[in-house]
């Protein structure tokens, strides 16, 4: 394998998405969690760069990286965050956890070795937001505007869920 | 015409995937669990994005499918951490293992 300027990107890339997911199990404050958690983002949305999928790239960035963890960041900061978490889940537990795990990826590797795709030309590069475009509102057109009502009920469910109820409180006491 | 392989990016999905499923069942603090969970998504996200690029007929559905992940993640992260805001204020704790009851 040459090791060309896309293959140096890909392992740098993945290089820092890996460590920001080690970094989240080992790290004990759950907010450095969260910040290591934004490196895996971003460079999860380089990857997509090299995939050629530039606007996803830029989703991830506005979406994963901004808006998810502040929601996180306020959702850690609204409770209670001094407690530096752990250790009670238990060494076996997570010792078993561990091994069931690995056996996973042990056998979904074994899937993807041996997986060999035969590479059709694509272009996918070329005026990547428009093609999503125009793809989105010729065959994807249902599926869009049920988004928008599931993002409604979650906007409003959200707000039902969090709010003070009052009454409850005014009751109990 | 390429010199990363699609098996890197599966493998580096693969390993993502497995970080985030360790950290959803191991974890104590709810939002980390949340965070975790999203991990997962993403890693399935790569997935969609180079079978788009790189599968048997490459098109821009995988990219579409993956915008409504997104979506879907999104609306899954405000509920959540609705649900644990309520959760906190009941039970003044947001240990997983602690949160054993529907009703208060």
């Amino acid at each position: 394998m040459t090791f060309s300027g896309e293959f140096l990107a890909f392992m740098s890339l993945a290089l820092v998405a890996v460590i920001g997911g080690v970094l989240l199990l080992n790290l004990t404050k759950v907010v450095h969690m969260v910040v290591a958690l934004v490196f895996t983002f971003v460079s999860i949305a380089g990857i997509y760069v090299l995939l050629s999928a530039e606007f996803l790239a830029a989703v991830q960035i506005l979406i994963y990286s901004g808006a998810i963890t502040i929601i996180m960041l306020f959702g850690i900061m609204l409770t209670r965050h001094n407690d530096t978490s752990e250790p009670k889940t238990g060494r076996w537990r997570k010792l078993f956890l561990f091994v069931g795990v690995l056996g996973f990826a042990f056998a979904v590797y074994i899937g993807i070795y041996n997986l060999d795709l035969p590479s059709a030309p694509n272009d996918l590069h070329v005026n990547n937001t428009e093609q999503i475009g125009i793809e989105l509102y010729s065959k994807f057109i249902i599926p869009f505007e049920v988004t928008s009502v599931l993002l409604l009920v979650a906007l409003i469910g959200s707000v039902v869920l969090a709010k003070k109820d009052d009454e409850k409180e005014a009751e109990k006491e | 015409m390429s010199t990363v392989p699609v098996q890197a990016y599966l493998a580096l999905a693969l390993i993502l995937f497995c970080i985030g499923l360790y950290g959803a069942l191991t974890k104590r603090n709810t939002v980390i669990v949340l965070i975790s969970i999203e991990l997962m998504l993403n890693a399935v996200n790569i997935n969609l994005v180079a079978f788009s690029k790189y599968g048997i007929t490459p098109s821009i559905t995988g990219q579409i499918f993956t915008l409504f992940v997104i979506a879907v993640a999104a609306a899954e992260v405000a509920v959540g951490i609705a649900i644990l805001i309520s959760l906190y204020r009941n039970k003044k704790s947001v240990n997983i293992d602690e949160m054993d009851a529907m009703k208060h």
